[in-house]
């Protein structure tokens, strides 16, 4: 019975090896010139710290750039199965799909009537 | 290699009422892309209240068809379905309603537009003139509204917890939208948020358990499943446990009450309402029905540990609501003491038990929208004049608001001639039975309850006002109509609740 469970076991092994085989060999491998950027957990977005005093205001914009890339990701996520599924699905799939197609449009128009595609 | 796909037929007709909720809240999201920012409001109102009149006539027009599950058995349109989305479209009305006053605070409405800017800033004043006057409280409400609807006609799991996030995502941002005292605003915001998703996962990772237990997210299913119940049954108790967790979270019952006064009192009073009635209705919905139609074969298992739940929610909803001194916290912790008297009806499992909460939960609904209603009436310069002792006196200055309070409290508590007695008496009165030890707690609870409400009212009544204390405004029409509305049925379930309990009686079947 626990046989079906070892290939489980195999990949938690792989997965692991590769995680440590790819950090070790970085460091080994790796130049190490380090600077000011390099050292930021992040390369883009916002710096984690120092944090202005009282907490202070930071931009949003990353956010919504990121809310609006998911709403288009699951919309996708919906688009592909269906386009396969065409032929069988028929009309039904389609005025379902146009249905799905038109809230999440209203999405889109009430963030571009709001400023939310413009940047600045 | 194709396969074959087996389209689910939808019956539209039987999901009107919440294609109409939801479609009005798609709507107002593109009124308030399109409209000019003058006339959006007017627009918004206009949307909002057809939207929830149209679901409730559809709501009506589908009570003579028979019960049935439609969408892959995934909706139930049966009594409590119907009776419960009737209920919610018309305490929806009655939040739009509050929601739409403008005349009280001086600056246009207790919603603000962009609640993260600071009053009086120049951030605050350029958002006030902009285009971006936001009014989107109101799709906000719509869409959540539409989850409500669903929620108690849920009759598979995963779409209770889709319906769950619908209802409750909206009222996370809505709770933090109150112009005043901006910062008790956000802070409800935030707790409700961060409480709210941790019981939501809790939610979650009981339907997981739950189909680990039997195989299908279909109530249905589970209650096939639990007719073989055997002792042993660990991913069963545990699911239903965790489930249970989320769902009494959302009504506010001990020990998953502790949001429920900082919550009530941060948020606009407006948005109080509509979470006070409609989200406890919804809440209570779901569980009538994950209990009746899923787990109902293994009632002596969990009966236990919702009689203590129910125990514990009177007890400490009641004891609590005495120490408080601001009216919206009082109103807070009453609601928790109802949240435990509901919860008698709902152990009783049994037609009439169902029937009694059906008809509290409509009821209890009415009420607390008026109750709340009347708290945005009295006002000083800094806005609702929610402390206790600034009532002082109110019933000598403004005796018709006075007297509707002292109405709305006397329901509350229980007295004869209001729809709180009747209430009471429908879910304490099945439960004699077989849960004599809760009715008595109910009643004793139901006694303490009294005190603090007669507390308020003698407080109204028989003090004299303080010089400097607050001014009743003279409300628009709209939040008249939400308070007449809600005093009207208070009065008529009181005096006359033969066709209401009827009604409910009639409806309290669940479809399998």
């Amino acid at each position: 019975m626990l046989d079906m469970y070892l290939p489980i076991v195999v990949l938690f092994v792989l997965a692991a090896g590769f995680a440590a085989f790819s950090v070790g060999a970085a460091t080994i491998t790796g130049p190490k010139r380090f600077n000011r950027a390099k050292a930021d957990a992040y390369e883009c977005g916002i710096s984690p710290t120092p944090q202005p005093m009282g907490g202070g205001r930071f931009p949003v914009k990353f956010y919504l750039t990121a809310m609006l890339f998911i709403v288009f990701d699951i919309e996708i996520i919906f688009l592909y199965p269906w386009a396969v599924s065409f032929d069988q699905l028929g009309l039904f799939g389609l005025v379902e799909m146009t249905l799905f197609i038109g809230t999440v449009f209203i999405a889109y128009a009430y963030v571009w009537r709001r400023g939310g595609l413009e940047w600045d | 290699m194709p396969v074959d796909i087996e389209s689910v037929p939808v019956a539209y007709s039987a999901i009107l009422p919440m294609l109409l909720v939801l479609g009005a809240a798609a709507v107002g999201v593109l009124v308030e892309a399109f409209v000019p920012a003058a006339r959006r409001r007017v627009a918004q109102v206009v949307v909002a209240l057809a939207g929830l009149v149209g679901g409730l006539v559809a709501v009506v027009a589908l009570a003579g068809e028979p019960d049935r599950l439609v969408v892959g058995d995934a909706i139930a349109i049966d009594g409590p379905t119907l009776f419960l989305q009737g209920t919610l479209c018309l305490l929806g009305i009655g939040a739009v309603l509050l929601l739409s006053e403008s005349s009280l605070d001086s600056s246009g409405g207790d919603i603000v537009s962009s609640a993260a800017a600071l009053p009086g800033t120049r951030e605050d004043l350029r958002l006030a003139e902009s285009q971006g006057v936001q009014t989107e409280v109101y799709p906000l409400a719509m869409f959540a509204l539409g989850g409500m609807l669903l929620f108690p006609a849920s009759n598979n799991l995963i779409l209770m917890f889709i319906a769950l996030e619908v209802l409750s995502l909206p009222l996370y941002l809505m709770a933090g939208l109150a112009r005043r005292r901006r910062l008790l605003s956000q802070e409800a915001a935030v707790k409700y948020f961060l409480l709210g998703a941790f019981s939501s996962a809790f939610f979650l990772y009981g339907v997981a358990l739950l189909y680990g237990y039997a195989g299908t997210v279909d109530l249905g299913g589970v209650r096939e499943a639990t007719l073989l119940a055997q002792d042993d049954d660990l991913l069963l108790y545990l699911g239903l446990a965790m489930l249970a967790v989320g769902l009494l979270f959302k009504v506010g019952a001990v020990p998953f009450q502790a949001w429920t006064p900082d919550v009530y009192q941060g948020s606009p009073t407006a948005v109080t309402a509509l979470m006070a009635s409609a989200t406890k209705v919804a809440g209570f919905g779901a569980l009538l029905r994950v209990l009746y139609v899923g787990v109902a074969e293994v009632r002596w298992d969990w009966r236990p540990a919702l009689w203590a739940v129910a125990i514990l929610t009177m007890v400490a909803g009641a004891l609590l609501a005495v120490t408080q001194t601001d009216v919206k916290r009082m109103l807070a912790y009453s609601s928790v003491a109802h949240t435990g008297f509901l919860l008698v009806g709902v152990v009783t499992l049994d037609t009439d038990g169902l029937a009694g909460t059906l008809f509290y939960l409509l009821t209890y609904g009415f009420t607390t929208i008026a109750a709340f209603a009347v708290v945005t009436m009295v006002r000083d310069s800094a806005g609702e004049a929610t402390h206790l002792s600034s009532w002082a006196g109110l019933g000598r200055r403004s005796p018709l608001l006075a007297g509707t309070f002292a109405l709305l409290l006397f329901a509350l508590a229980g007295i004869p001639l209001t729809s709180g007695f009747t209430a009471k008496f429908a879910v304490f009165q099945p439960a004699l039975d077989d849960a004599l030890p809760l009715v008595v707690v109910g009643v004793v609870a139901s006694a303490v309850t009294a005190f603090f409400y007669a507390r308020v009212v003698v407080l109204m009544f028989f003090t004299d006002p303080a010089p400097d204390g607050p001014s009743v405004a003279v409300p628009s029409g709209f939040t008249t109509a939400a308070i007449a509305l809600g005093a009207a049925v208070t009065v008529v379930a009181g005096v006359v609740p033969q066709p209401l309990l009827d009604l409910a009686q009639s409806a309290a079947l669940f479809t399998r």
